[in-house]
């Protein structure tokens, strides 16, 4: 029997012979560079976009919600739509973070500064829809539980809607602080490497004067795995919140308990698809190939086909209760006006992009290939969006009074607001990418020794000594 | 805080540095800090700091949140404005958890970063005294202070011996202060200005 000492590593994390200043380098000279053309074009078309869904917005704000084609029976649409598909998008940098940090997942180093912007850029496009949908936005405030000259009377605690709102924003603070303190000491870089004085000054602000001390990393490290000891099960909570407005209500289609793991499940699934397609384009344009490799795709990729199959498994399940519980609305929601029906072709459309063809991730050559996972990422976000256009529409557009039965297509406006949400993302995330180290540049120098390239042909060594030798040389170490 | 005399030395390699740390230590200088430009697991061990209490104030934090939310609460819905939802309980717990979790997360990452802020000094327009720009980059600068007591020379070819790479000595503020960083602005040049003028 001949044992070989395989070394726990697989895969380098990182991609070429590099040292320290090697990767400050890499990473922080975009910065420092003019942008590109690519940049500027794909700036001017976000800015264009989100000031078409500003002009969208200040429309049904100056004549009211009516200019959506929601009506009685459909009383959410594109909005909520938007809202969850957005929510959902915005689940998987704090993910990448927080949960792949506890579980020591060496990989997220390098993509989990552009998953947390995601994240943050996703939230901040989510929130705007339920607010802009109250119709009086100036009355938003209303949401809020502040002593009032109504009695006072209070916000109803026992609401989903109110949970939600204390959900999102606290969602969206503790992402945005888990991610900035993140980026203090990468500023920090930035600045005492800056040659013109207006780069001091700026990136001396945001770096809040940081110097790298050891006691202040001490504090650093305790800070940043309590935050993701909270964000863990902020993250699930979310989601589940947000799925909780479907759930607690008598609809049938959306009165399941099955909703919460599945919400879940999909926000993941939808993220990572996101996060794939930025980084795809990002590393492609900063030229970034040895941070963000093939094996972090793969990776990703992983968490794409078991989400996709963990949904798919909910919306089987769905029907199978359908059927089972015998209830005839619930059997002819799903059978009747859901997989079939006037609006039926969004269900098709979201198994297949969903469930169906996800399933080619199960091949490690699709895993790996740029293209098959652009082309997928993409496919999956379309599938999410239809998920949550399903579960809205198809139960409402049939209640249960036939009178009142309905069909809903989007106004411009609606469109035009969508629209503008992603001219939002984009602008922010292109200026993310533009003025932020994009790559979290101390965790990857904390890795650099154990998963670069270099430690890894210096394992080679010990990969082809005998077990019985290296046994014996651990054993007898001076 | 006040202007001190510093030696200051370079290493490349965490490997290099541990040793001398510890050399430091039993030598019995006076160690200021060793500035890194990530997080060196056991360095500060090594340099005989103490665990961070952060952890703690996060849970009373994350206390005060959960108190504060079931509190507030339960007091809005039985003694401020009694309202009858759908005849509903006035005591809902399990309609309670939501917000209360979401209060216990949102006080104990507020608190936490805050406290971080405070105890770290961190702030905009902040400014501490860099040894060396590299510090934040791939170098790891170890700096000594001198006292009364300490041999600058000595230390210098200590800190040579231990390893070390372009040793200096500096003068410079120990503490934080107030400015710009595109500004050369350290408190005592700022002094030393005056006192000519």
């Amino acid at each position: 029997m001949h044992l070989k000492y395989e070394s726990t590593l697989r895969e380098p994390l990182v991609d070429g012979v590099k040292d320290y200043h090697q990767v400050t380098e890499d990473i922080i000279s975009p910065i420092e560079g003019k942008p590109g053309t690519l940049w500027y074009v794909g700036f001017f078309i976000s800015l264009a976009l989100l000031g078409f869904g500003a002009f969208s917005v200040f429309w049904q704000i100056y004549f009211g919600v009516g200019v959506w084609n929601l009506n009685k029976t459909i009383g959410w649409g594109w909005d909520i739509t938007n809202f969850v598909w957005w929510v959902g998008i915005g689940h998987a940098g704090t993910l990448i973070s927080a949960i792949l940090l506890l579980f020591r997942q060496g990989w997220r180093t390098g993509v989990n500064r552009a998953a947390e912007a995601m994240t943050i850029f996703a939230v901040m496009c989510a929130g705007q829809f339920p607010i802009i949908h109250m119709g009086r936005v100036w009355m938003a405030f209303f949401i809020l539980p502040y002593p009032n000259t109504r009695g006072p009377v209070w916000v109803n605690f026992n609401s989903p809607l109110l949970w939600d709102v204390f959900a999102i924003s606290t969602y969206f603070t503790v992402s945005l602080l888990f991610w900035y303190s993140g980026l203090l000491p990468d500023f920090a870089s930035v600045r005492d490497r800056a040659k013109t004085k207006l780069r001091k000054l700026l990136y001396g602000i945001a770096a809040f004067g940081w110097t790298g001390s050891t006691k202040h990393w001490q504090r650093h490290e305790a800070l940043s795995l309590v935050l993701a000891g909270l964000a863990t099960p902020l993250v699930l909570s979310v989601h589940t919140i947000v799925s909780f407005d479907f759930a607690t209500s008598v609809i049938p289609g959306w009165h399941t308990t099955i909703f919460p793991p599945y919400f879940v499940a999909g926000a993941i699934f939808s993220g990572f698809a996101m996060v794939q397609t930025l980084l795809i384009i990002t590393r492609k344009i900063l030229k970034l190939e040895e941070y963000i490799t093939l094996g972090h795709m793969e990776a990703m990729n992983k968490v794409i086909v078991l989400t996709g199959s963990v949904v798919g498994c909910a919306y089987l399940t769905e029907l199978f209760m359908a059927w089972y519980g015998a209830n005839p609305y619930e059997f002819a929601t799903f059978f009747k006006y859901r997989a079939a029906g006037p609006l039926g072709w969004s269900y098709w459309i979201m198994m297949t992009c969903n469930v169906i063809t996800p399933q080619v991730f199960w091949f490690r050559k699709m895993r790996r290939s740029v293209a098959v996972t652009f082309v997928m990422s993409i496919i999956v976000n379309i599938g999410m969006w239809f998920e949550r256009f399903v579960i809205i529409c198809t139960s409402l557009y049939r209640d249960y009074l036939p009178s009142s039965w309905s069909y809903y297509r989007p106004s411009w406006p609606e469109v035009g607001f969508y629209m503008g949400t992603f001219g939002l993302f984009f602008t922010c995330y292109f200026l993310f990418a533009k003025y932020f180290p994009v790559i979290a540049l101390a965790e990857i120098k904390s890795i650099l020794k154990t998963s670069g390239e270099n430690f890894k042909e210096k394992m080679v060594v010990y990969e082809e000594e005998s077990a019985e030798k290296f046994a014996h040389d651990v054993a007898h170490a001076h | 805080m006040a202007v001190k005399k510093f030696v200051v030395g370079l290493f490349d390699d965490e490997a290099v540095l541990f040793p001398a740390v510890k050399k430091v230590r039993t030598a019995g200088y006076k160690l200021h800090d060793v500035y890194t430009p990530f997080p060196v697991h056991g360095l500060d061990h090594a340099m005989g700091l103490r665990e961070t209490s952060l952890h703690t104030a996060g849970f009373i934090y994350g206390i005060t949140g959960t108190t504060t939310a079931l509190s507030f609460m339960s007091w809005v819905f039985n003694v401020d404005w009694p309202l009858n939802i759908g005849g509903k309980p006035h005591f809902p717990l399990p309609a309670f958890i939501p917000i209360t979790f979401e209060l216990t997360v949102l006080f104990a990452a507020v608190g936490m970063v805050y406290t971080f802020c405070y105890l770290c000094q961190l702030m905009p327009f902040v400014k501490k005294h860099i040894f060396h720009p590299r510090q934040t980059d791939d170098k790891f600068v170890m700096v000594i202070e001198v006292t009364e007591k300490t041999n600058a020379e000595e230390v210098k070819s200590f800190l040579a011996a231990a390893g070390a790479q372009d040793i200096n000595e500096q003068k410079a503020e120990a503490g934080w202060w107030f400015g710009r960083w595109d500004k050369d602005d350290e408190p005592y040049l700022r002094k030393i200005q005056t006192t000519n003028a």
